[in-house]
């Protein structure tokens, strides 16, 4: 039992080193959050249509020039809307969104617990 | 032509007959002392009717009548046998048919097969599943009749998409039919019973079987349009969380939550309440996601064309539906004592409540995630997306929890339980850590919400091998499909992690080399087939190992209508999959070549596979 | 008592919901991106199409005229329906017309304009599409009706009579 307690102590103090992502991982990993806006429902990544392919290298060239990956975000969403982001940035328009779920599920907690839970 | 006019006739008859069904049930409810068998030779007829219409329809597909409006729409001369026939079923009036052949299917299978249950009990869940059928029949012939004669003929049609030619497509749609409006009838007898009062656990055992036959169809169909989507959409990818796949996770969603809930009441006559919202919430959520798919109202790869006349009327009969449901519950249902549903905090009871609890999370984030765009655009016409990112980091924290919950939950008693003698539970629990920390660090991936995802999935994977040896046949079904949804974590998450993926420009005779692999673009070949002609791309793949392989994507250019497509080709072995697809650039003469090691492909199939097996073995055992 | 309440306030949820999906079918999923726009054109670098120079965005449209920039391929099915349409535009002189070529290939390009007319004062090149992009297009064909170095309206897809009468109403 103690042997395990040391070996968890270790591991939590064991370093969260982030591999450093290298520009084509950055590039797919942004490319897979935009939306293609003439495709029906596919991310730019997935999509081949031209727009899809000029986006490719637009992206590639920001990122070259320094952007980072939020700027390229705020940068294509002034053109072209909050619509070409798969992943919803937390604003007015979506705490609901965001918050909603965690709230049914700490209110599901509470009603299981109070209703259903005995500890004896 | 004259299939059309049988087709569309056989309808009427079918609509006929339901009308006469609920004269007759009514009359049967005023004299109950014996079972009138004319509902049953009725019910049958109404089945009959809807086959009969059915192949009419699938006939008109392939002797290519294009007097026929729908196979007009969505067929062509040159489309393969195996096509013209699954086209009956692609496109959105044959799907409507095909939803009133499992509709009448199930009710008629239902009265067959129920045995030891009230007249009344039967009559009453054929009155529920009729009101569907009717509406249904309504749908059909006013908005959406798949026998629409058109004048002049055409001589030849406007073809199916070229995407949409694929074996796992073919058959997807009758599979996830069979569970996705199967659902219907655990809908239609989850309402008969309340009003009846008699949800109780002999209840729960009688409508088990149907709860099960749902859900493995259910699993299987979504299964068969994930491997579809990894062969023919995208870049090996295999789930989008698009909103068409969603609506069909959510009743899979609701039907597994549902599943865990039976079993309590099979037991002890508690959590009824929740077991009767669940019944309805599964086929709710079906129809709901038919709403969807077919109104217009959320842009998706693949919708059905979009047209708000039939969407309102579905959204229409829907919240009917859900109002009836909400009625009948609230009048007609009564709680039990509260003493009776209070469950010590580790036992059997508590820990299968936590999963529902899990469950219906994830569930309304599928939901949120799915409408919230919808609602967002109504009330402030700001448009959003809400995509994959949205789904994963609501998701994957929850999974831990939810998997070391999965692995003891199963083992606690009923009641009470204690963990005496269960040295090795923490024993494995320090050896998944242990080897999923190894497993991390070793491949270069070490990011700490990975390593406990892995070691909980990994937990959960020691834990019911362990127990399918040392408990052999006991809880064999549950075993079989908790180890297969830990092998489906573990072969999503070394699918993330390990697999490689290399996009270059070549032209024919180039090589392109790094340090794992070298890929040779050999040669190109055209091909002429007989509704496409295509360009086929020859590879040799070597890898540092010293594995070769020789891969042949091709372009298709489709007849009718005229689509470009790209196929992939792809190698499947026990490790991974070897994946390639090529693309024509615009003015260049080169090809975009996109070469992926996607890890582990084949153990997310059959983990699913794994998963809908532990459920059939769970229908055909005989209760001990 | 508590039950009555409970179901009440569930009905009333789905009232809502039932709301607002009805609503949703009216405005039916016709996307349109916002197509009034009063922004300034953003700057971009591009090159002349027959002498290869390069220039500045800044440099092509000058204050106090207006302009129709429009993006067209010679592979580009639409934008041989909407060309005869700009020919005539030109005719009646109102307006400047610009023309940016979409990752096109110069001697298709060429024989395009000479088999179907060249409407425009001036032809500039976007050879990956990246200028599009930088103007907020979706693709080919779109045009950008232009003053004061400002975009006034964007037109997504092929022009019309309609548009064009629209359009010629504005500049008035």
């Amino acid at each position: 039992m103690k042997n395990l307690r040391i070996i968890l102590i270790i591991f939590l103090i064991f370093p969260m080193n982030h591999l450093e992502a290298n520009e084509k991982d950055k590039l797919n990993k942004i490319t897979k959050n935009l939306r293609c806006l003439i495709c029906q429902g596919q991310s730019v990544y997935d999509s081949d249509s031209e727009f899809a392919n000029s986006l490719k290298i637009l992206v590639s060239k920001k990122l070259g020039e320094g952007f980072t990956e939020d700027q390229i975000y705020n940068y294509l969403k002034d053109k072209y809307g909050d619509w070409i982001l798969y992943d919803p940035e937390l604003n007015k328009n979506t705490y609901i969104l965001w918050l909603l779920p965690i709230l049914l599920f700490l209110i599901g907690g509470a009603i299981i617990y109070k209703n259903y839970i005995v500890r004896k | 032509m004259i299939y059309s006019l049988i087709g569309h006739y056989s309808l009427i008859l079918g609509l006929i007959t339901g009308l006469i069904l609920f004269y007759l049930s009514f009359k049967n409810l005023k004299n109950l002392s014996v079972f009138d068998i004319k509902i049953l030779v009725f019910t049958f007829l109404q089945f009959l009717f809807v086959v009969i219409s059915f192949l009419c329809l699938i006939i008109s597909f392939v002797i290519s009548d294009f007097s026929n409006e729908t196979v007009f729409n969505n067929s062509h001369t040159t489309k393969p046998l195996l096509y013209k026939i699954s086209g009956t079923w692609g496109n959105h009036e044959g799907s409507l048919l095909l939803w009133l052949l499992v509709l009448t299917l199930f009710i008629l299978l239902f009265l067959i097969r129920t045995k030891n249950q009230s007249i009344k009990y039967k009559i009453l869940t054929l009155v529920f599943q009729q009101i569907i059928i009717f509406g249904f029949f309504i749908f059909l012939i006013k908005t959406s009749n798949p026998f629409n004669y058109l004048f002049p003929t055409p001589v030849e049609g406007l073809g199916l998409n070229p995407i949409l030619q694929d074996p796992a497509l073919a058959i997807h749609p009758p599979i996830l039919y069979l569970g996705y409006v199967g659902s219907s009838i655990i809908f239609s007898s989850v309402l008969a019973a309340t009003s009846l009062k008699m949800i109780s656990s002999s209840w729960a055992i009688h409508i088990k079987k149907w709860v099960l036959t749902s859900w493995i169809f259910l699993t299987l169909g979504i299964l068969l349009g994930s491997i579809w989507a990894y062969y023919e959409l995208g870049w090996g990818g295999f789930w989008f969380w698009d909103p068409v796949e969603n609506v069909s996770l959510m009743p899979w969603l609701a039907l597994t939550t549902l599943l865990h809930s039976i079993l309590v009441l099979e037991k002890k006559a508690i959590l009824t309440s929740w077991v009767i919202i669940l019944c309805i919430a599964t086929f709710t959520l079906s129809m709901c996601g038919t709403f969807l798919v077919r109104s217009g109202i959320l842009n998706s790869v693949h919708t059905f064309a979009n047209d708000p006349e039939r969407g309102l009327f579905i959204l229409i009969f829907l919240f009917i539906l859900i109002f009836l449901s909400l009625f009948i519950f609230f009048f007609f249902h009564k709680e039990e004592g509260k003493n009776s549903h209070i469950f010590f905090w580790f036992s059997k009871e508590s820990s299968i409540l936590v999963n529902n609890w899990f469950m219906m999370y994830f569930l309304s984030v599928v939901l949120i995630g799915t409408v919230y765009p919808i609602f967002l655009d109504v009330i402030s016409s700001e448009k959003i997306s809400v995509g994959p990112p949205f789904y994963h980091k609501l998701i994957i924290p929850f999974l831990i929890p939810f998997l070391l919950v999965m692995a003891i939950g199963p083992k606690l008693k009923w009641i009470k339980s204690e963990l005496e003698n269960k040295i090795y539970l923490i024993f494995l629990l320090f050896i998944s850590i242990l080897l999923s920390f190894i497993i991390i660090k070793n491949f270069n991936q070490s990011i700490l919400i990975n390593t406990i995802l892995v070691s909980s999935a990994i937990y959960l994977f020691f834990i019911t091998i362990r127990d399918f040896f040392f408990q052999k046949y006991k809880n064999i079904s549950q075993n079989i499909a908790h180890f297969g949804f830990s092998l489906l974590i573990l072969s999503i998450l070394f699918n993330n992690l390990f697999s490689s993926e290399i996009i270059v420009n070549l032209k024919v005779g180039e090589t392109f080399e790094n340090s794992e692999t070298k890929i040779i673009f050999e040669s190109v070949n055209q091909k002429k087939e007989k509704n496409y002609n295509s360009i086929i791309a020859n590879f040799h793949i070597k890898d540092s190992n010293g594995k070769e392989d020789r891969l042949s994507p091709e372009l298709r250019i489709y007849n009718q209508p005229i689509i470009a497509t790209s196929e992939a080709d792809i190698k499947t072995t026990i490790m991974s999959d070897k994946f390639i697809v090529i693309n024509l650039v615009k003015n260049q003469d080169f090809f975009n070549v996109r070469y992926q090691v996607k890890s582990f492909m084949l153990w997310i199939w059959v983990s699913v596979i794994l998963i809908s097996f532990g459920g059939l073995i769970s229908l055909v055992q005989k209760r001990s | 008592m508590k039950k009555k309440f409970l179901s009440f306030f569930i009905v009333l949820v789905f009232s809502f919901i039932f709301v607002i999906f009805f609503r949703g079918l009216q405005d039916s999923n016709k996307y349109t991106p916002n197509i009034e726009s009063k922004n300034n054109i953003p700057s971009f670098n591009t090159k002349n199409f027959y002498s290869d120079l390069s220039t500045n965005s800044s440099n092509i449209f000058e204050s106090d005229k207006i302009y129709l920039l429009n993006i067209w391929s010679s592979w580009c099915v639409p934008c041989r329906q909407e060309h005869p349409l700009l020919v005539n535009l030109k005719k009646e002189g109102k307006i400047n017309i610009i023309g940016m070529n979409y990752k096109d290939n110069k001697k298709n390009a060429e024989e395009f304009l000479e088999k179907l007319g060249n409407p425009y004062n001036e032809i500039f090149v976007d050879l990956d599409g990246t200028i599009a992009i930088e103007l907020g297009a979706y693709g080919v064909p779109e045009s950008f009706l232009i003053y004061n170095n400002k975009i006034i309206k964007k037109y997504i897809g092929p022009l019309n009579k309609k548009l064009i009468n629209e359009m010629k109403k504005t500049i008035k």
